[in-house]
């Protein structure tokens, strides 16, 4: 049985043609020198969240790191193609990852606050940035309010972000990221390890967050990824003579994955076959 | 096509992050400098000291008397010294820090286990010139003297190696009781299922699988009595008696050089630069025992994480 | 089904074998103890703490040696808390560990961790005494020898507090556009802070009783005045007790044993604070 998707949200979304704001062709991501995801080519579009989905292993958390070079920090990857990012590439010779981040933030599928007050968190962007003092406390809390977590922190912004449930942790992390007002928010599995009425929380910040930002989402939960975004990339493992390595399989419009898939795997994975 | 800068931005200019970085590499590489400044400092005076003295004469010579009228140098008084002292220590330390280590890690309670640990770090952080006066100004006269009498002299190796003794107890035992604790439960667990006792379990199951960081606690326990200077200062007095009888007075080659440091050889003198020499002795022992022990206990560490 | 009663014996004797290993040495520290509070709490007074030192025992106390340790533990911190941390950093967020230079920076403090204090001595004589920095045997060039003997110590303890700081706060702090070194100064060091203060109080711990580095470079045994300056002379509590414990007459032993009470209750006092601090910011990541 393929996956229902809820009535409501096939209504409210159309696939707008909107402006690609990242296209990637033939981007290929080797550790050692060994290919764990290749050719990979396609276009993700403004103020849409798209979904990579796919069974584990299969490179979709790898490529997303590709997106605001976080596969820099490892030190024997290596990405072969191109990466461009409103039309500059983001392994070109002159650009700075620092910059990259600016624009293109992250959020991360285990809640990670830094060892500091709520407020010292959120501000921590803006600080590094070169934010006038002045403007501090506006910016936290314009960025709490669009994390829908200020009412509930409010009066106790001094206090330590470890004091939290995992569910305020992880809207705490995307106030974070969106206090220094990036374009897009890169987003790896960000509810995987919370409750089920905080990762509700979380989908219901998505759709209104993807008013003003492009959103990547890595999941591994097909009900999210359907519930959630405008278009699913559906990835997989090719046994490419012998070594595994992730592939793109089908990349279209959630309710086309969901509901009418051209490839057989991408069939066979959202009916829970496998993965 | 867009330009990188028009796009993200133009980066903030972070020189300043690159002469950080130089900083950084440079106080790392003080370390390298220290050894071979400790090298450099010894080898120059050394070779110095050997074109007046033959080597022959320095290793196989029994008698050392740099400062008399016609000196002699001699070392073994100073390494029969050291080794005499040494291995009291060593036979002192090694059935007490063991003993203690297979206590700790194979039958105490965990509530014992905090009282005890507390003692040991104790008597670890007892400065060596506190156990210099307990072994010349307690251990000889209350102990010692009762028990040997006439023969035994004020100043004597047998005091303090048996004091030295006690303060490398801690190198011993907490290094074994590191190794025997990395050997899996799962092994004394198969060894208890046999049918085997606690006794049977500590000594044929867990101290030969930890064999190789008891070992390295011997060297490392070793290295330490090679390189300790007050107890046996203060204690052991400075005569350079070639002899293997502990109640007689010692000189080490720790103690040599600090006594001649503190004295009245004029910078230059041979007697000067045989503290160079001696101190030469003991870097390149010492330095030796620890890579060998370091070598025992990679061996361990390896076999079990 | 109980033991055969031999082996019952056998496993009686050998467990007391064991715990009396741990009572000889528990006794002998306690022992060590006694005899020191015994001989020299009769002379544990203000005047001892602030008089000089002097030829007749009544009139001798501390107060030089006491403020020359001061000033040399002062000046080790001052040398070992930046050179450590910035040591510790290089190895830990910027070297890259396959590269044999810094392979062999390692494996140097490795060794210089098991130096004997004495050779130490011998370095600062040649090189921070005499030879390139000439400096005298004054108290900076006893606290720059002390500092290279104890900096390994720092080192080690700065490593590991850095190396406790989990990937995912460094994660963090780059995903939103702060620099490497930015990442380190504001979040990595802040977060290793109490790691390494314990090392520093324990490099301090460390220093504060050697004697014999201080012998070799020439401390002296008689100053009538504490230091004024770092280009002073200078004596510290280890070499004045030293010196009396090397006098024939048991007073001036009953003053080493006061002096040994004093520096005691200064360890006493530092490794408390390293252990407050230890357990009162170590953090459950």
């Amino acid at each position: 049985m393929l996956t229902q998707v809820a009535p409501r949200v096939v209504e409210e979304r159309q696939t707008r043609p909107s402006a690609p704001v990242f296209a990637l062709e033939g981007v290929q991501v080797l550790y050692a020198g060994v290919p764990a995801v290749a050719g990979v080519s396609f276009e993700l579009y403004e103020n849409e969240i798209t979904a990579f989905i796919g069974p584990s292993g299969c490179g979709k958390s790898t490529l997303i790191r590709c997106l605001n070079r976080m596969n820099d920090l490892i030190a024997s990857a290596s990405v072969t193609g191109r990466v461009l990012y409103r039309g500059v590439d983001l392994y070109g010779d002159d650009v700075d990852p620092v910059q990259v981040r600016k624009r293109i933030g992250m959020v991360f599928q285990k809640p990670n606050p830094f060892p500091k007050s709520i407020y010292d968190n959120v501000a921590f962007g803006p600080r590094v940035l070169g934010a006038a003092k002045d403007s501090l406390d506006e910016i936290v809390e314009r960025s709490l309010v669009k994390a829908a977590l200020w009412d509930e922190v409010k009066d106790r912004l001094r206090s330590n972000a470890f004091g939290m449930s995992g569910g305020q942790q992880q809207r705490l992390c995307i106030a974070r990221a969106l206090a220094i007002e990036p374009d897009v928010i890169l987003m790896d599995e960000p509810a995987s390890a919370l409750d089920p009425i905080s990762t509700a929380a979380i989908e219901d910040l998505m759709l209104e967050l993807v008013e003003d930002y492009s959103i990547v989402i890595v999941t591994h939960n097909m009900q999210q990824a359907a519930r959630v975004s405008n278009r699913t990339a559906f990835f997989d493992v090719d046994l490419d003579g012998g070594r595994r390595v992730g592939r793109l399989v089908e990349y279209a419009p959630t309710e086309t994955i969901f509901t009418n898939p051209s490839d057989q795997r991408t069939r066979e994975y959202v009916t829970g076959k496998f993965g | 096509m867009a330009t990188a800068a028009a796009i993200l931005g133009v980066p903030r200019r972070r020189r300043g992050e690159q002469a950080i970085k130089g900083l950084l590499l440079l106080a790392a590489l003080l370390s390298v400098l220290t050894t071979a400044g400790i090298v450099v400092a010894l080898v120059e005076e050394t070779v110095s000291f050997f074109g007046e003295v033959a080597l022959t004469d320095f290793v196989t010579g029994t008698d050392w008397s740099p400062l008399f009228a016609e000196p002699s140098f001699g070392v073994l008084p100073l390494v029969t010294g050291t080794l005499l002292v040494s291995a009291i220590a060593l036979a002192v330390a090694t059935p007490i820090g063991l003993g203690a280590a297979v206590y700790l890690a194979e039958y105490a309670s965990p509530r014992v286990r905090r009282a005890v640990k507390p003692v040991l770090e104790l008597l670890a952080g007892v400065p060596t010139i506190v156990f210099g006066y307990f072994a010349l100004l307690f251990f000889t006269p209350e102990v010692l003297e009762p028990l040997f009498g006439e023969p035994l002299q004020g100043f004597n190796a047998l005091s303090a190696g048996v004091v030295m003794g006690f303060m490398i107890v801690p190198t011993i035992a907490s290094v074994s009781e590191d190794a025997m604790s990395a050997v899996p439960a799962a092994l004394r667990e198969g060894a208890f299922g046999l049918g085997a006792t606690k006794l049977q379990v500590a000594t044929r199951v867990v101290f030969p699988a930890a064999l190789s960081g008891v070992v390295a606690s011997f060297v490392l326990g070793a290295s330490r009595a090679i390189g300790e200077t007050m107890i046996v200062l203060i204690a052991a007095g400075l005569q350079p008696n070639f002899t293997a009888d502990p109640r007689k007075s010692v000189e080490t080659m720790t103690t040599f050089v600090a006594a001649t440091a503190k004295g009245d050889a004029a910078v230059g003198s041979v007697a000067y630069e045989a503290i160079f020499a001696v101190g030469t002795v003991l870097f390149v022992l010492t330095l030796l025992m620890n890579l060998l022990s370091i070598r025992f206990v990679r061996r361990y560490r390896q076999v079990y994480e | 089904m109980r033991a055969p009663r031999t082996d019952r014996f056998r496993a009686g004797i050998f467990h007391g074998l064991l715990l009396s290993c741990i009572v000889i040495s528990a006794a002998m520290l306690v022992t060590l103890l006694l005899d020191i509070t015994l001989d020299g709490a009769g002379s544990l007074s203000f005047d001892f703490l602030t008089n000089s030192s002097s030829f007749k025992p009544e009139l001798a106390g501390i107060w030089p040696a006491l403020m020359g340790t001061l000033w040399l533990m002062a000046i080790v911190t001052l040398f070992v808390v930046p050179v450590g941390v910035a040591a510790a950093v290089h190895l830990e967020e910027y070297a890259d560990p396959t590269r044999w230079w810094n392979r062999v920076v390692e494996v140097n403090i490795q060794n210089l961790a098991a130096v004997p204090s004495i050779v130490y001595g011998i370095l600062g004589l040649a090189f921070i005494v005499r030879g390139p920095l000439s400096l005298g045997p004054v108290v900076l060039a006893g606290a720059l020898t002390l500092g290279l003997l104890v900096l390994p110590v720092v080192i080690i303890a700065a490593r590991e507090a850095i190396r406790a700081v989990p990937p995912s706060i460094r994660e963090a702090s780059l995903a939103l556009g702060a620099t490497q070194w930015q990442t380190i100064y504001k979040q990595v060091l802040p977060a290793a802070i109490p790691g390494i203060a314990t090392g520093v109080i324990l490099a301090l711990s460390r220093a504060i009783g050697e004697t014999a580095p201080l012998i070799v470079i020439g401390a002296a045994s008689f100053v009538a005045f504490a230091p004024s300056s770092p280009n002073d002379v200078f004596t510290a509590v280890p070499i004045q007790m030293f010196e009396w414990i090397s006098r024939p007459q048991e007073e001036f032993h009953q003053l080493a044993a006061a002096g040994i009470l004093v520096l005691m209750a200064v360890l006493l006092a530092m490794n408390s604070v390293a252990i407050w601090l230890r357990n009162r910011y170590e953090r459950k990541w």
